[in-house]
């Protein structure tokens, strides 16, 4: 049980998506100007990653992996179809959005319409793809790991993205110099935030 | 064929349209590959290959394509050019391709690519498409090389995996600056480089 805390945690705050790998900038910066937007897209990203990383795991290692479809049969059990992952791995999270979407329209209505405009934007989020092909590449040990990967790296965008939105709702009313005013300065914060994250490096898990 | 017009489609995106300081496309990748520069130039060339090629097929395809899967259709085109790619860094340069890690593959979900072929490609002629591609990627590639330029020069003291920096610097006492490699000096960077360029250019001033 110990080690699934341990992997929600360090995606939260040491491998977080955003002040570590820059996944999903661009969402992130065009959507983050309001707190209440920000949290409905984080929301909706940390939705679609808690079922896109445990259903790519699957298909990962029972469909793609060398080795990985022993189970049809000797005759298959050497065959590697992981330069195929990208176009499985893209298409997965497609067609997922897309039942995510209809789901979410008929079972919470109130839901949909806060989430609503968001979700066919994060079939192209780079962090949703990227979630998926660093549970690849970390070799997760079971679906347990990989879902846990998936809720901590969803908690870290939406906390990312909030923190993002509240500094930029005060920053509206400082004396940003005109050349950085808008973009230029949420990159510098950004990085500060990141410098700040980085100080949870030092945990030991 | 180089007509006035078509060649203002490749100068445009390298300076008063660039794709991350302006459109604020694909910055999700241009910042993660910027630690020393070899792996940036080969970031930025498959991106150029990719956007340049995918804007021209989808170019080709842009009447047979219906409106409604359009997403999908794009998506897959892209896909299969980031393969071939992905696949021709690890058989020639494998060394970059484990340093890009999954960095080629988010090349997929790249804001630059699909925001071209929406915004771009579906409207215009191959030849056009093609070239707005290729200037596109360049602008992208141009950002890229330089922050990585400033990260190598200043963080390891090397270019293109060459030292630069005397040996009687640092017996001087000079430091590499530590700091530079780390991931959040990339964003400050950028955000030094939009300053520059909307200092210069008061147009693009953000008036909200």
């Amino acid at each position: 049980m110990i080690e699934y805390f341990n992997i929600f945690i360090k995606s939260i705050f040491i491998d977080n998506m955003i002040f570590a790998y820059f996944l999903g900038m661009c969402s992130y910066l065009a959507v983050s100007r309001t707190v209440k937007t920000s949290s409905g897209l984080g929301l909706a990203v940390m939705f679609v990653l808690v079922i896109t990383v445990p259903v790519n795991y699957l298909i990962d290692n029972y469909l793609l992996k060398k080795g990985a479809l022993s189970w049809l049969g000797d005759s298959f059990a050497n065959l590697d179809l992981s330069f195929l992952s990208f176009i499985m791995f893209i298409a997965v999270i497609a067609s997922m959005v897309q039942l995510v979407e209809m789901v979410v329209e008929k079972v919470s209505p109130p839901l949909y319409s806060a989430l609503g405009i968001f979700l066919p934007l994060i079939a192209v989020n780079c962090a949703i793809l990227g979630g998926s092909l660093f549970m690849q590449e970390r070799e997760y040990n079971n679906i347990g790991e990989a879902f846990s990967f998936g809720l901590g790296s969803g908690v870290g965008w939406w906390l990312a993205i909030v923190s993002i939105a509240a500094i930029r709702e005060k920053i509206k009313y400082s004396q940003v110099p005109a050349p950085l005013r808008g973009l230029g300065i949420t990159f510098i914060i950004t990085g500060l935030m990141g410098i700040a994250f980085m100080s949870f490096l030092g945990i030991k898990i | 064929m180089f007509s006035l017009k078509n060649i203002r489609l490749i100068t445009q995106p390298l300076n008063n349209d660039n794709p991350i300081t302006i459109q604020v496309l694909g910055v999700c990748s241009a910042l993660a590959v910027t630690v020393k520069l070899k792996p940036a130039f080969v970031m930025a060339v498959s991106v150029i290959v990719v956007t340049a090629l995918s804007n021209w097929v989808t170019s080709l395809l842009r009447k047979t394509i219906p409106p409604r899967i359009r997403i999908i259709v794009q998506l897959t085109i892209i896909a299969l050019l980031v393969i071939l790619v992905d696949q021709f860094l690890k058989a020639f340069v494998f060394d970059v391709s484990k340093q890009l890690s999954v960095f080629v593959g988010l090349i997929i979900t790249n804001c630059i690519v699909m925001g071209r072929l929406e915004a771009f490609a579906m409207a215009n002629k191959p030849w056009q498409s093609l070239l707005d591609g290729f200037g596109n990627g360049l602008g992208y590639g141009i950002i890229l090389i330089i922050v990585a330029f400033f990260r190598e020069l200043l963080g390891s003291g090397t270019l293109w995996n060459y030292k630069v920096i005397p040996d009687a610097f640092y017996n001087a006492g000079y430091f590499d600056n530590g700091f530079m490699i780390l991931p959040p000096m990339a964003l400050i960077l950028v955000g030094a480089i939009i300053w520059v360029q909307r200092y210069r250019n008061k147009d693009l001033i953000d008036k909200s």
